[in-house]
């Protein structure tokens, strides 16, 4: 028997539409779970004291510390590195085995599990640099892991960037290094900002990588070769210790709305942008 | 003078972008150099296909652990690929603007949750009612397999999305005006044009999949034994990393960074077959 084409339709479009809303609707159980549970917890008490006592008591303010200063490392050494390759790689060079070879392994890098990170970082930042477990080691660790995030983004925004643009500013006598900082790198901006913002995110967000360079220090970091805890990473021990669910369930909360901000920061500015080059 | 200026900064900038380069040799280099030492005390058979691993007896197979990845790996593609391209099939053919515009920053948020929240979140519904309902003790492959199964739906989302947005609207309108209903159109042009794309986004949300630790390590029970079925517990590439690098020392730490190499490998092979398919096309 042949099912006709349009039963075959109308049964496709069914599966399709429910499949679609179960992915969102999944979405926010998983979301509004966390926030009812962690929200409760979230007082200024508990953003502004250390933890006790591993955790059970207090706050915490030092694995928010933590957070910052790590992902501060991360961004400052990885945008240079990212927005230059990206550069390069469009400004630069025409496409030529180098550059297929730079993008083959930035791409290899962005494969790369997290966890091979924290590997690498281990051995070559704690160990082989002597930098221990530090906020240091943690944020160059991740600033190698962010870097193809970065070099993708700009590369894309820069490649966007009208070829007129160039042309005028080469034709009206100004240099390379003139038409890159006045002409193509204020276009190419919010491009590059969305994705060293959404390395901020991914900085936020890892544990693996950051456990095995930053370690798991509960106490307040003084210095960046200090060992630290970011959030993710005591949430992780909370909830698999057991410590105090109460507070991971207020952690974990924090973070999933400050991934959320970083998102809507992200897509405020490609929005923006998209309206501006129209 | 401003040619040597140009010239100058034309090296800066070389030189900026071999530094990606360098990172990936040096990466590389330094898991290896760790972790080949072991595999060749242990022989590189008896580590990859040894049945038993057991640090405190000078025991390394990662065997069981291997099946564990694949079988987890397997099992997420399995639920999460049709899933994926459900939804991307949505977005780009059936939603309206809104609802569009709405999902993808919901799958982009999914994208950037933490791994560890999803692994505490399968740990607080996925394994209880596994072990309630189909039995075991709830940590088990296929928790693993629906945890990650998630996780990678927005990689495999937004790679497909982007191929099947970027076919011709020719392909669309030629098949609609020879009188192929919506579906059929989908079906049997779009889906097939836009094949190496989608084949791209699933190698790579595999990808992921065989990388993700922390959400893993939640619910998968992490036992070394060989799993008989999906509701047994294991240990995956990663988690075996994951869970014994923070007491590893000597050989043991050693046979973390050979663990970590069969990783490397895996990941390379998949990346440079996704890079393949697209390049070919």
């Amino acid at each position: 028997m042949q099912i006709r084409p349009t039963t075959t339709e109308k049964i496709a479009k069914f599966i399709i539409w429910t499949i679609s809303i179960l992915v969102v609707l999944l979405l926010f159980f998983i979301v509004t779970f966390i926030l009812i549970k962690g929200i409760p917890t979230l007082t200024w008490e508990f953003l502004t004291q250390n933890p006790a006592s591993s955790g059970r008591e207090g706050g915490i303010l030092s694995t928010i510390v933590s957070t910052l200063l790590v992902t501060m490392v991360a961004i400052i050494v990885a945008t240079p590195f990212g927005v230059g390759t990206a550069f390069y790689l469009t400004e630069f060079t025409h496409e030529s085995k180098a550059t297929r070879i730079i993008r083959f392994s930035a791409e290899s890098l962005a494969a790369i599990p997290s966890i091979v990170y924290g590997l690498f970082g281990f051995i070559f930042f704690v160990i082989f640099l002597k930098l221990g477990w530090s906020v240091l080691s943690g944020g160059l660790t991740m600033a190698v892991m962010i870097l193809p995030t970065i070099i993708r983004t700009s590369e894309e925004a820069i490649l966007s960037v009208p070829a007129q643009y160039r042309e005028v500013s080469f034709s009206l006598g100004g240099s390379k290094w003139q038409t890159i900082t006045t002409a193509v790198l204020p276009s190419a901006f919010p491009g590059i900002a969305t994705g060293v913002i959404l390395g901020i995110g991914r900085c936020v967000a890892e544990t693996a990588a950051v456990i095995l360079t930053a370690g798991s220090s509960i106490h307040m970091p003084n210095s960046f070769f200090d060992p630290a805890r970011t959030m993710a990473v005591h949430f992780y021990i909370m909830a698999r210790e057991g410590i105090s669910m109460e507070r991971a369930y207020g952690t974990a909360a924090l973070l999933v709305i400050i991934i959320f901000f970083i998102n809507l920061m992200a897509n405020m500015i490609v929005n923006r942008f998209v309206a501006k080059s129209r | 003078m401003n040619i040597k200026k140009e010239k100058n900064l034309r090296r800066a900038f070389f030189f900026i972008a071999l530094s990606t380069l360098s990172v990936l040799a040096i990466i590389t280099l330094f898991i290896f150099f760790e972790g080949i030492p072991l595999i060749n005390k242990v022989g590189v058979f008896k580590f990859l296909f040894g049945m038993k691993w057991a640090p405190s007896q000078g025991l390394y197979g990662i065997f069981p652990m291997i099946i564990g990845t694949l079988s987890v790996t397997l099992g997420a593609a399995l639920i999460g690929v049709p899933v994926a391209l459900c939804v991307s099939i949505f977005l780009t053919e059936f939603a309206p603007k809104q609802i569009r515009m709405f999902m993808r920053s919901t799958i982009q948020l999914l994208a950037g949750i933490p791994s560890v929240v999803y692994g505490f979140w399968g740990l607080t519904f996925i394994v209880p009612f596994i072990r309630d309902y189909l039995g075991g003790p709830g940590l088990s492959i296929l928790a693993g397999s629906l945890i990650l199964a998630i996780m990678i739906l927005p990689t495999i989302i937004s790679i497909s999305e982007v191929s099947l947005l970027a076919l011709p609207g020719l392909y669309k309108q030629g098949s609609l005006a020879l009188g192929a209903t919506h579906w059929q159109t989908i079906w049997r042009v779009l889906i097939p044009a836009a094949k190496s794309g989608i084949m791209a986004a699933i190698i790579l949300g595999i990808g992921r999949a065989i990388g993700e630790t922390m959400a893993v390590i939640m619910v998968l029970g992490n036992a070394v034994a060989l799993p008989n079925s999906i509701l047994d517990p294991a240990r995956t590439l990663t988690t075996n990393i994951g869970i014994e690098m923070g007491y590893a020392s000597g050989d043991h730490q050693q046979a973390l960074f050979a663990t970590g190499i069969v990783l490397l490998v895996m990941i390379m092979i998949l990346n440079s077959a996704a890079q393949y398919i697209v390049r070919k096309k």
